[in-house]
């Protein structure tokens, strides 16, 4: 089963982007990233540039709304996701209390719809 | 009363009502489920009987016997409940519960009723229940914790767990479970599994994985509690010495596993000095007994290898070679991937990295692919060995595997 990792990061992670080799954030990152590869259940997902760059769109009443920033106004916001093979939600839990990003945000897990994919795509 | 009298007399109540209920909790759900089977109608009983508690006796003052008290208001209860229900559907044991009742009509307060706790942690961790839910099942039927501190402990879902425990609960009434001490013949399996059940809470305490719970102890003293319970009820088993021994080995040292400033503290580094004595010589007093008994297991093992470490508060020296043969003892009566990667490490430490190497390389890849010590002790030896690149690998399997940030930052120290 493929599981999304949605991660959600406060500000000072992203702040923490630009640190030096040295911070412990970005070692974390790697190391976890390094072990979902290793263990063979890696499937994708991307880091996301900072919540400031985000810009949101709507179409209310048929008039375009354009948003300047991401769509929620929260102190955690989306710093990437990334989808995982795993054989169960228990799994998937594990990881994700592995990522680097639950000990300082939220860890938000939730299972891709293969059913609703076979739909859309036919 | 005026009215802040009043408040405070209800105060004084509500934690008289709390105190009890701690105390008591398992020994009261023990005994009333022991004849029906029924443990979830017995906690549901129970609940009711402190609702009631929390009503009735700042009206008409605390009863003599608190705990008394709340047992035959939950028995009644559950009579009545059953009453309300169609009767002819009643269990056997629950048929006998009324028949019991009906023969004191005036429910005058027993002092004293027999402690049925020991047959509830065998069937908590009885063969026929899923293993997983052993522990879960012990820590909300005799401690009374709360199931969704429970489910965060166990990184699951407070809804999910939820759901787990009642399934429990229902296999043990419906699937023929029975309340009772285990045959001689199976006795020493059947009480490895209460064991390791107890142990498993200890392990996730030791993790600080959950903070601290409604009764303000966190699940290391949780289940070194439940260790006592057992040990007093079963005084004359040496592996209950031999694990309550190696809980509180462990306990004599958790201070010493972080430092001010919270980074984390190998072992190998700790100061003996803020070890605590007591702790450790209470522990000796109880693997002293366990040896005295002579029927040696997995749990009293473990704790004489923790015994070794302690030494070193003394000695100033740690034993290597002691513990390379406890491993090799314990490996034979079970070999798990902890005491598999406990021996590689010992071995490192006595006969030299290489050999270290040497035993963990005959761990199957496969089943190490998220045991996180593994990784961690590879790292370290092939560092001594100046494998620079495996060993950064090495040290970036085990990063990616800890959940402790200050773990994570001592091993990234560490790799450099």
């Amino acid at each position: 089963m493929q599981f999304a990792l949605l991660i959600f990061e406060p500000p000072e992670a992203f702040a923490a982007r630009n640190a030096d080799e040295n911070d412990p954030y970005l070692g974390a990152w790697r190391a976890y990233h390094k072990a979902i590869v290793e263990a063979g259940i890696f499937v994708g997902g991307n880091p996301l540039q900072a919540p400031e760059t985000g810009t949101t769109v709507r179409l209310k009443n048929g008039k375009r709304r354009v948003q300047d920033g991401p769509f929620a106004d929260t102190k955690e916001q989306l710093g990437g996701f990334t989808i995982l093979e795993l054989p169960s939600l228990d799994a998937a839990l594990e990881w994700a209390a592995r990522c680097p990003a639950a000990s300082i945000g939220a860890v938000e897990v939730r299972p891709v719809s293969p059913e609703y994919l076979r739909r859309v795509t036919g | 009363m005026s009215g802040s009298e009043q408040e405070s007399a209800h105060r004084i109540i509500h934690r008289t009502v709390e105190r009890v209920a701690r105390e008591s909790y398992g020994r009261l759900v023990a005994y009333l489920s022991a004849h029906t089977r029924d443990v979830a109608s017995a906690e549901d009983a129970l609940s009711d009987a402190l609702v009631k508690a929390l009503r009735a006796w700042p009206r008409d003052g605390v009863p003599e016997n608190p705990e008394a008290w709340l047992m035959t208001t939950a028995r009644r209860s559950i009579i009545d409940h059953v009453r309300h229900e169609q009767v002819a559907k009643a269990s056997e044991p629950t048929l006998a519960l009324l028949r019991e009742d009906s023969k004191e009509p005036n429910m005058t307060l027993s002092p004293e009723f027999p402690d049925e706790r020991l047959k509830l942690l065998f069937v908590c961790a009885h063969p026929a229940i899923d293993p997983a839910m052993h522990t879960p099942l012990m820590l909300q039927t005799v401690l009374g914790l709360d199931a969704a501190l429970i489910a965060h402990a166990f990184l699951i879902s407070p809804t999910t767990m939820g759901q787990r425990l009642v399934r429990a609960k229902t296999k043990i009434r419906d699937g023929g479970i029975r309340f009772e001490i285990p045959q001689e013949r199976e006795l020493p399996e059947r009480l490895d599994a209460v064991l390791e059940a107890i142990y498993a809470a200890f392990g996730i305490g030791w993790d600080d994985m959950v903070g601290v719970d409604q009764r303000g102890r966190d699940l290391t003293e949780e289940s070194v509690w439940l260790a006592r319970v057992l040990l007093r009820l079963m005084p004359q088993e040496a592996e209950v010495h031999g694990l309550l021994a190696l809980m509180l080995h462990c306990e004599a040292r958790r201070s010493a596993r972080r430092g001010p400033d919270g980074r984390f503290v190998p072992l190998s580094e700790q100061d003996p000095k803020q070890w605590s004595l007591p702790l450790i010589e209470e522990a000796e007093r109880h693997l002293g007994e366990a040896s005295s008994r002579g029927r040696a297991g997995r749990f009293q093992l473990e704790a004489a290898i923790q015994s070794v470490h302690a030494e070193r508060g003394r000695s100033g020296r740690t034993a290597w070679p002691a513990i390379t043969l406890f491993y090799e003892q314990l490996i034979r009566i079970s070999p798990t991937l902890g005491t598999q990667t406990g021996y590689a490490a010992a071995v490192a430490e006595a006969e030299g990295p290489k050999a270290g190497l040497a035993v963990l390389d005959e761990i199957d890849l496969a089943a190490v692919s998220t045991y996180q010590p593994y990784w961690a002790v590879r790292a370290h030896l092939l560092q001594r060995l100046g494998k620079t690149p495996e060993a950064a690998d090495a040290f970036d399997r085990a990063i990616g595997l800890s959940e402790d940030p200050a773990v994570r930052k001592f091993l990234l120290q560490r790799r450099g």
